[in-house]
């Protein structure tokens, strides 16, 4: 457990006075408040951070402490025992923060809600007691869901353990890669009957070997035959729902792009609407030919 | 008019501890928009997130009303770019397969 120095956390001197920290507090908070900063964990774990560095110097008897011990912060206990001894003022300790006393408590803040190893270890688990009232909204918590492209073909319905509970939530049709979707009230505790944080749930699609996407649209490559090219025809291409016939026209260049509407990925909260899907022709030139192919081919070229 | 999924705002301004003078301004700067029915004044359910987080804004961060609705379009600005950002990443995505 590293000792963490609060007052360079809020980037000020050892002989700050209370305003100076309110200020340093109030900038840095305005800075990293989650509210600011969505979705960002660095800007959380900052805000972590500065609270729990106010959290001690903006309480004189916390800061006291932390300044007597600081980095010594491990003989803490055992000092003030010989203090007490001594008949010096007793510590009253920070754990039992009566109820409405306010303050943070550990659950508000960071991974899983707690202050850091060196705050619990040096003020106990619980922060405040010296009647603030503050409401603090709980953390918001992240997690990311891995899906295939196929998965989001249609809505389903899936389980999620989270902290222990078990949350059913339905994914969407058409979610993209990267999107993120809120769960309120499914985050960390609030503080002092502060509202709960939320569940931010990042989607994660892998690409498919077969399908590109482009936002609602789908790009794959079908090979079709110098002669089908050439002469017209039909290829059989195959789409995320299964196979299709699509008609090839003569002439047909390498890299022509046909569209097949409504064969893409359906379209994000609005039922039975789809993207298209995009052809990319890939004209294949024969690589081993026969002599009498070979005969054909020139014949065919002196022709023109 | 149906109330169920309106808060009044009575109820909700005294389990926010905050004066309804603080709702009723961000009315005028059009950061929220109540409802009335039968002389009282109703949240809409789906502006709750959004004026609670202008309530934490006021409270945890002492922003004023003007400063809260600079946030708060500012804010939504950066959700804006954010999903250009991703749309075009996912973009570049298919390019750089190919």
């Amino acid at each position: 457990m590293a000792y963490i120095d609060y007052y360079q956390v809020l980037g000020l001197k050892k002989d700050a006075t209370e305003k100076d920290i309110k200020s340093a507090y109030r900038k840095l908070a305005r800075k990293y408040h989650p509210d600011l900063n969505p979705n960002d964990k660095e800007a959380n774990k900052k805000f972590q951070e500065v609270n729990e560095a106010n959290e001690v110097l903006s309480d004189p008897d916390k800061r006291k402490k932390y300044d007597q011990y600081g980095e010594n912060w491990q003989h803490a206990d055992a000092y003030e025992a010989q203090q007490q001894q001594a008949g010096g003022r007793p510590y009253s300790g920070y754990s039992g923060g009566g109820a409405g006393e306010g303050g943070f408590n550990a659950e508000s803040f960071g991974d899983g809600g707690d202050f850091s190893d060196y705050f619990q270890s040096m003020f106990g688990n619980m922060g405040g007691g010296r009647g603030r009232q503050a409401k603090y909204r709980g953390q918001d918590y992240s997690s990311e869901l891995h899906l295939n492209l196929r998965d989001v073909l249609e809505a389903q319905k899936q389980t999620l353990a989270v902290n222990g509970k078990n949350i059913r939530i339905t994914i969407p049709a058409g979610v993209e890669n990267g999107q993120t979707i809120k769960i309120a009230g499914h985050g960390g505790a609030g503080t002092n009957g502060g509202p709960a944080g939320d569940l931010l749930i990042t989607f994660i699609i892998k690409d498919d070997l077969k399908f590109k996407r482009d936002g609602n649209n789908l790009h794959t490559t079908v090979d079709v035959d110098l002669y089908t090219a050439v002469l017209g025809g039909e290829v059989i291409a195959e789409t995320l729902t299964g196979k299709v016939k699509v008609p090839v026209k003569a002439g047909t260049q390498n890299g022509a792009k046909v569209k097949l509407k409504g064969k893409g990925m359906p379209v994000y909260k609005k039922e039975n609407e789809f993207g298209d899907l995009y052809l990319n022709y890939n004209v294949a030139i024969p690589t081993e030919l026969t002599d009498k192919q070979r005969e054909l081919f020139k014949e065919l070229q002196q022709s023109i | 008019m149906e109330t169920a999924n309106l808060i009044e705002a009575a109820v909700f301004c005294t389990y926010h501890e905050i004066e309804y003078s603080f709702i009723s301004s961000l009315e005028e700067h059009g950061l929220v928009h109540l409802i009335l029915v039968n002389e009282q004044r109703f949240i809409p359910n789906d502006q709750l997130q959004q004026l609670e987080k202008m309530i934490r804004l006021y409270q945890d961060l002492d922003v004023n009303i003007a400063g809260i609705e600079v946030v708060v379009n500012v804010l939504q600005r950066m959700e804006e770019l954010q999903q250009q950002n991703l749309n075009l990443k996912n973009r570049l995505r298919l390019y750089e397969q190919c």
